[in-house]
């Protein structure tokens, strides 16, 4: 722990040996814990067939096998387009909408009537109508079994207007002032100089956007019957959780398909690998003090 | 706006003197021009507005089927008005009163256990000096909050569940059929440990921001007046932690009656409704596959109610006793 990089204050006693004893183990089993599933599933989806079987801690012997079968075609591949197309569609959307809504609140003063939207919406992170009232306003919105009844009710969250908001009302108003004076437009002022200069805050929405349309699941459940247009977490539950065998998945005719655990693992993996690329772009921003600003403001 | 003038009339308002209110509500004539003159902005806000006002405002109205005998297919125009039977038939039925215990044990499991986890952890991970380490293990244990609860509950059935990692292991030893995936006695637990697993980590961040905001001379006036680490973390480090705590606090409290919906829906099948049924998964089974919407629409409206006053009453309560209120 103690590296050479650390430079302990002169005040502080260094603890005793069995302290940073304790303290290590307990670190090392806590990241071991929430490390070690994962790595394990996604280890045990490349696994090769007799050792899937048996069952290993770890495994040595590799195979595709599980890959191969699942994006051959089917329902898996099916779930992982839709899943690509609300993710993609949805944040764009999402995106517009709440930094469009976002800069029509920042002047709450000057602007009659914006005061109450704004606590309208602030007012909606505290209640919900409920399941059966959602449901059937999609239904009477005739978006029941239709991929955009995933998308629309969650295009904007109030807790992330709020945060672009925040970053708003924080960009110089000298700026956005001469370009009013030179004559801009508002729509002109918006996408050229307020969007461009918000480019972080609008990365890490993006982002969150992007990580709960891709994770959208009890929505789906709700509104979608047809199971060519599920997400891939409906299809992850169907064939992974509730042990539906996963149609189609046979690398080459005539051979046995590969051990169901593999398979079911790399659906897992392959549900979960979207999170595990973007999260690193994500991680940067934690620290940056966007997000803490924000949450406590 | 239009409607705190019409009482004193155009007249008075010129007349009057200063007054103690510092800025007085515009008059109604100067209404209109700062509305024209703002068009601009009206076209940002109105397409997000009515987004809300339709998602958010209109469905709160679809809670009058709580009061019907609702059927899709007569629609609440023709379903018949029932007053309050449903909210009768409410407490007679023996799976509320499962759903509501099962959803006030978790809850409570919840707060003693899952609400102190991003505390703990945010003062161990507060006593590394390495930034290098810290920076490393909060990259790990921010991870599992952004996985869906369908790809957590699949992990965990991986790895604790029957024929998982855990159970091959135990073959060895003998023991055989090992599954706390479906251990209904167990169960409550498991979703207290799922939650710690997928949220403590994440949870720590807002802690994080409080403890950075500890002025550094304070510990080390301590540390010279002689008070240990330990000290040092129990009169400075915890209180500077209280306000943040108190506000989720009040934020757990208000939601008590809602205790993870998706990882309770995806984990009935192995456990049974005996122990997984909480209000929200009642609610989805009576109503949706069941039927019965007026009834369950009813049990939601309650749920909902019943969380507002409770987060109303601790906001309250935290004024009161001398903390901050969120509003």
């Amino acid at each position: 722990m103690a590296t050479a990089t650390v430079s302990r204050p002169p005040w502080m006693n260094p603890p005793s040996v069995w302290v940073r004893a304790i303290k290590a183990i307990v670190i090392v089993c806590i990241v071991i814990t929430m490390i070690y599933p994962l790595v394990y599933v996604i280890a045990m989806s490349f696994a090769a067939p007799e050792q899937a079987r048996a069952g290993v801690i770890f495994p040595t012997k590799f195979s595709l096998d599980a890959y191969r079968a699942i994006l051959n075609g089917g329902t898996v591949v099916d779930g992982l387009r839709n899943s690509l197309f609300i993710t993609v569609v949805g944040t764009l959307l999402s995106l517009a909408a709440t930094s469009m809504l976002a800069w029509g609140l920042v002047r709450t003063r000057q602007v009659p009537g914006a005061k109450i939207v704004l606590v309208g919406i602030l007012a909606t992170m505290f209640f919900s109508a409920g399941i059966i009232p959602n449901f059937m306003l999609i239904k009477y919105l005739g978006l029941l079994d239709s991929t955009w009844s995933l998308i629309i009710p969650g295009l904007i969250s109030a807790f992330n207007m709020i945060v672009i908001r925040n970053f708003f009302q924080g960009l110089p108003e000298e700026l956005i002032e001469a370009a009013r004076i030179d004559g801009a437009g508002e729509w002109r002022i918006f996408l050229q100089i307020v969007l461009p200069l918000s480019k972080p805050v609008l990365a890490v929405m993006g982002l969150f956007y992007a990580v709960a349309y891709w994770n959208t699941y009890f929505n789906a459940l709700l509104y979608i019957n047809d199971s060519t247009k599920w997400p891939i977490q409906v299809v992850l539950q169907q064939y992974v959780l509730a042990g539906v065998a996963i149609p189609g998945a046979v690398v080459t005719e005539g051979q046995p398909p590969p051990p169901g655990v593999t398979l079911q693992m790399a659906v897992i993996v392959l549900a979960t690998i979207p999170i595990l690329v973007v999260y690193p772009f994500l991680q940067r921003f934690f620290t940056s003090g966007v997000l803490t600003g924000a949450i406590k403001g | 706006m239009s409607v705190s003038t019409t009482d004193a009339g155009p007249g008075t308002r010129t007349e009057r003197a200063p007054g103690p209110s510092a800025r007085p509500p515009p008059p109604t004539h100067t209404l209109r021009p700062r509305v024209w003159r703002e068009r601009w902005s009206y076209t940002f806000i109105i397409p997000g507005a009515a987004f809300f006002l339709v998602f958010m405002y209109v469905p709160m109205a679809g809670n009058v089927v709580a009061f019907q005998d609702y059927s899709p297919f007569r629609g609440i125009e023709g379903s018949p008005w029932v007053g309050l039977a449903n909210f009768n038939a409410i407490w007679t039925d023996p799976e509320i009163i499962t759903a509501l215990r099962n959803t006030l044990i978790i809850a409570f499991l919840q707060l003693a256990f899952a609400f102190p986890a991003p505390i703990a952890l945010a003062l161990l991970l507060h006593s590394l000096l390495s930034t290098k380490v810290k920076r490393l293990i909060q990259t790990i244990v921010y991870l599992p909050n952004f996985l869906s609860w369908v790809i957590v509950i699949s992990v965990w059935q991986q790895v604790v569940g029957g024929g998982g990692l855990v159970a091959g292991l135990l073959d060895n030893f003998g023991v055989t059929g090992f599954n706390l995936m479906s251990d209904a006695d167990n169960f409550k637990f498991l979703v207290v440990a799922q939650n710690i697993w997928k949220d403590a980590g994440w949870g720590t961040i807002i802690f994080f921001a409080a403890i950075a905001g500890i002025p550094s001379e304070r510990y080390e006036a301590a540390a010279i007046d002689g008070a240990s680490g330990w000290q040092r973390t129990w009169h400075i480090t915890l209180p500077a932690l209280v306000p943040v705590a108190t506000l989720l606090l009040i934020l757990n409290i208000g939601s008590i009656l809602t205790v993870g919906f998706e990882q309770l829906l995806l984990q009935q099948p192995m456990v049974g409704a005996d122990a997984a049924q909480v209000l929200d998964t009642f609610v989805y089974f009576r109503g949706v596959l069941g039927g019965q919407w007026g009834i369950a629409t009813a049990a939601g409206l309650l749920k909902g109610i019943i969380g507002t006053i409770l987060v109303l009453s601790a906001n309250k309560l935290a004024k009161k006793m001398g903390g901050e209120g969120i509003f």
